[in-house]
Parts: C-alpha cells; structure tokens; sequence
C-alpha cells in the first residue's frame, strides 16, 4: 500500500460514521441558535462524508496559548463540528533545529491522539544539512503522504535552487507538498518575531517545470489574490484553502473564478477559531455539489490521486 | 468549566446585530443594491441587524463635500431597510463646523444612530472635542477605528491608548474601540480601566483567544460583534464569537445584548421599537 492510501483507508472508515451537520444549513433571517452552529427550524444537511480539514496544526504557537493547543482536546472538538479527516503539520517544524525530532512527535501523536482523524504532514527544511534524509523519512518511516513548507521561517526564498530539488524529490516520493504563505497578519506580530509572507513570484514558472506536482497552498488570500492567484493554479496541479479566504460570500465569488476542483476546506486551528471555515461554506449559496466538493472530495481526490 | 462553552450545546436563541458594516467590497451599483446584497449574506448566517457606515467608496480625510456624499449613500441604503440595518454618520474631525452640520442632519434630524470616526485625525485631539460633546447630548454611540500596527500607522489613524485619552475627558459619551486595537493582546489592555469604552470585535483575522480574553478582561457587557463586511466574511467574525469558550450569557450578550442595551435611549428617542 502506498503512504497515501494507507491515510484514505484509515479516513474512509471514519467518514462512514460522520455527519456533517453545521454547515450546510439554510438560516432563517432573525435569529441563529448556537447549538453547533445548527439553526432552528433548519434543515441540516447530513452527509455521509465528514469534513477533511487540510490546514490543522499541532503544538503551541511562540507567542500566544490557544484552546486545543493541546492535540487530544483538538481531536475531540474537531470531531465533534464534523471533521473527520484533519492534515497536520507541526508548529515545532517552524523553528526547531531538530526537525527531525519534531517530525517524529507529530507522526506519534497523530498516530497515538488522532484516532484516525490526524493525518501528518511533516516539515522539510531544505536549508538543513542532509534535509533528503528528512525527506524519505517523511514517506519511508512515517508514511506521510506530504510534507508543510514554511519558506519564510526556514529563511529561504522560492527561487532558490534547493526549493526546486525539494519539489522534485517530493514529487519523486508522490508526496503532496503543502505551501503555508503565512501564518499570522504580519501587522500584529510581535517584534521580535516578526517574518514576511512568502513571495510566490517565482512559483508559477517553477510549477510548470515539476510535473505531476501536487501542490496546495495554505493561508493564502491575505497576500496572494485575484488574477496571480488564478494564474498560479492554472499552471498545474495547485490547491488553494479558505482559512484566510475573506470578504462576504467570499468562497461563492472564488469559485465562479477558478476550477471548482482546486478549492479545499482548511481552518487554520487551533490558532483560528475553526467555525470560521466551517461558517463560510454556509455564508455563500452553494450547491450541494459545490459544498461537499469543497468540504471534502477535492482533498480525498487530491489524496488518492 | 464554564456553562456550555464552546460546545453551544444548550441551543440558546439570539438575535444578532452586527455593529461594523459598510457598503464597500460589495457587489451592486447603488447603496440599496449592496444594503440588499449583504442582507442576503447575513440572513444565510442569521443576522438580524445591520449597522453600516461610510459610503461606496472608503475615503481616509474625506472633505465636507465627500462627507455629505458618502452619508448621503447610507441614508439611502438604510431608509430602503428601515428594518434592518441603522446608519452611523461619518464625520472628519478636521472639518470641525460640517461635520456638527452632518451630525445634526443625520442624527437629530435623521435616522441615524451613531458616529463614525475612521483615521483622518488622531482620536485623542482636541478638535473631537465638541464632536463628542454634541454626539453625547443625542445619545449617539461614537465608533473610532484603532489599530496598532507593528511598522507604523497611516498618519491620523489612532490607537487605543489615543482613544482612552478621549475617553477620560468624555466619561459620559459611549465610545468603541474598533477593532479592538488590531493588536487586541495590546489594544484590550490599554481601554481596559475605562468603563465608558467597549470592545469591537470586527475586523481582524478569527484568531482564536480574542474574545476570551476580551471578556475575561472587559466583562462581557463591554464586548460587541461587529464583521467589518463586507471586506471582511460574516462567517470569519461571527465565529470569534461562535467559536469562543465562553458562556452562552456572555456569547448572548456580545451578539446583539450589548448593541441593543446601547442604543436603546436614541432609538427610544427616535420612536423606533426594536
């Protein structure tokens, strides 16, 4: 079995038994319970695929302790809003030195915590030494089935050429690469910990030079929007989630704009509230179609594809 | 551990007033089309109530003629929703004479219920002085954006601690802290000591935590929703709210509790029941 169907059997099982029931519910114009953000007198539509959330990360941020900082308390509340499958990275892989130890804890805890809702993606720093080894490890060992670049903590740009080697050994190893731009509003960081948005200039030209990429950019539209943004996924196999995805009715508008198939469902927690995400497939009028694509089958696709 | 947090499983129903609106950023070529176009968003999300403020376009030192133009699209969007949304007045400070003038045309002799203070001149200046004065004598609540950026603010735009000034030479007029500062961590401690300002959630990214400690800080009588739409998604704001761990009294309250309590004397003044 290759890494990445090991993770779709284990989140097809758990699928089977979840039930989306928050966010696909038509609201009526008054009042709003916060029963699990259900409404009152709505009809919620239940599905029998939960929510596969990509953009999720363990650990504690540097500079602020959010609930479900803690992996068991994040696993039980993301299970409880419906999500069934959550992509992991691990906020020790922005700093730690020894990413090697960092990846191994996220594989154990979302192995030993995630009750076959955690999926990891460990970090690669390709300015470390021998970050190849750190690579097969990822897919050989821990069978991920991606890794979570941080280009702007790991103190790199995208032209640089090891950022190219990395991509390509990725795609060697049929592993998905996820792009974080960003991880906080650069306005409110703190001052001594201050890093700017990853510049995806260069990235467009370097998609087309890696076939069979399969990319997926996280906390994306405060930095990267409009027409580059859509140039960038029509250059190849690139992914785009909502966590950072504002503006009223803000995922209804980006769909009428790029290929249905290319948008998933990614809330950023714990260091965002999650019914951000969850909430924004309800604020646009999305057809049926268009809400469990989003929800869920573009990123199940993406994984056994 | 509190009464239903963050669970929301007790199911508690509230109507929801979103303090921080604006017609810009959203689809339509006249106030009433984009007013229309952002209920349709907010009843998705059960929102009942809407305030707006500013007009088609955001102008940061808008001259009196500007000023009239963009109050002008309020008063149009709002009286096409008399129902639904209320009108906040945008007012420049630098422009002391109009914008008493706009003040007494919007509010006393008008529909609107608030004052809207964005960044042509820093909030603790004198030249607010009888702005507040006056806005305080009708019962208006008064809205001033802040915001604490770490490379610099746009040259008029306020602070927090700016806006404490002003509300220690005003401790009778109700002040908002918009945004709460943007660097809400910094921005919550600094209005803190000042019982006549409270908090606005709008605006920010649902960083979680903001409103746990807006009210652990504040109590949660001081703490507004607000979404800063339509630039701003309903969904990302209402879930600081949704997604908080705090009790559903004090969720109830932030929703539309709050808001309510604070315009209840200028909409009783007005004859408008809610």
């Amino acid at each position: 079995m290759k890494p990445s169907s090991r993770f779709a059997a284990a989140a097809g099982s758990q699928t089977r038994r979840a039930f989306l029931q928050t966010a696909l519910a038509a609201a009526p114009a008054t009042a709003v319970s916060a029963a699990a953000l259900a409404v009152p007198g709505s009809k919620p539509l239940r599905t029998a695929e939960g929510l596969i959330d990509v953009n999720v990360s363990l650990g504690q941020w540097p500079t602020r302790r959010v609930r479900c900082d803690d992996s068991r308390e994040l696993v039980a509340r993301l299970r409880r809003l419906g999500v069934s499958q959550a992509w992991a990275g691990t906020l020790d892989g922005l700093l730690h030195k020894d990413i090697a130890a960092a990846n191994n804890r996220l594989a154990k805890t979302c192995h030993q915590d995630g009750k076959g809702l955690l999926v990891p993606f460990g970090s690669i720093n390709p300015k470390l030494p021998d970050w190849e080894e750190e690579l097969r490890r990822c897919a050989d060992l821990h069978h991920m089935p991606g890794i979570r670049l941080h280009p702007n903590y790991h103190g790199y740009r995208l032209e640089d050429p090891a950022f190219l080697r990395l991509i390509e050994l990725a795609t060697q190893r049929r592993l998905i690469v996820q792009l974080a731009l960003i991880m906080e509003d650069e306005r409110m960081m703190h001052p001594l910990f201050r890093v700017d948005p990853v510049d995806t200039a260069p990235l467009r030209d370097l998609v087309q030079r890696v076939p069979g990429l399969r990319l997926v950019l996280l906390n994306v539209h405060r930095t990267l929007r409009a027409k580059p943004l859509l140039e960038l996924i029509a250059a190849g196999n690139v992914s785009v989630e909502i966590a950072m995805l504002e503006g009223v009715g803000g995922v209804g508008t980006l769909l009428a704009q790029m290929p249905g198939g290319r948008l998933l469902f990614g809330s950023h927690a714990p260091m965002f509230y999650f019914e951000s995400a969850l909430l924004k497939l309800k604020e646009s009028a999305l057809t049926p179609a268009q809400s469990q694509a989003v929800g869920h089958g573009n990123a199940r696709h993406l994984l056994t594809s | 551990m509190h009464e239903a947090a963050g669970d929301h499983s007790q199911g508690v129903d509230m109507e929801i007033w979103d303090l921080h609106c604006h017609l810009n950023g959203v689809p339509g070529n006249t106030p009433e089309a984009r007013l229309g176009r952002l209920l349709e968003y907010a009843d998705r999300l059960g929102i009942a109530r809407l305030c707006v403020f500013m007009g088609m376009e955001f102008t940061y030192d808008p001259s009196p003629e500007r000023l009239k133009e963009e109050n002008d699209s309020v008063l149009r969007a709002v009286r096409a929703f008399p129902n639904r949304a209320f009108g906040f007045v945008y007012l420049n400070p630098k422009h002391r004479q109009a914008s008493l003038d706009e003040l007494d045309r919007c509010v006393r002799d008008g529909p609107m219920v608030g004052v809207k203070l964005w960044v042509a001149e820093q909030c603790s200046s004198s030249d607010l002085d009888p702005i507040i004065e006056r806005a305080a004598a009708l019962q208006a609540i008064i809205f001033q954006h802040t915001w604490l950026k770490i490379a610099g603010n746009l040259p008029g735009e306020s602070t927090p601690m700016e806006l404490a000034e002003l509300a220690i030479r005003h401790p009778h007029a109700t002040l908002i802290c918009g945004h709460s500062g943007g660097d809400w961590e910094r921005g919550l401690r600094a209005i803190r000591p000042h019982r006549n300002i409270y908090a606005d959630l709008a605006g920010g990214d649902p960083v979680a935590g903001l409103t746990e400690m807006a009210v652990r800080e504040l109590g949660s009588e001081r703490v507004l929703y607000g979404s800063d739409a339509g630039g701003r998604s309903f969904a990302s704001q209402l879930a600081k709210v949704l997604g908080a761990d705090v009790r559903d009294s004090d969720r109830q309250r932030i929703l539309g509790g709050n808001l309510q309590r604070l315009l209840r004397p200028i909409l009783a003044k007005k004859g408008i029941t809610v």
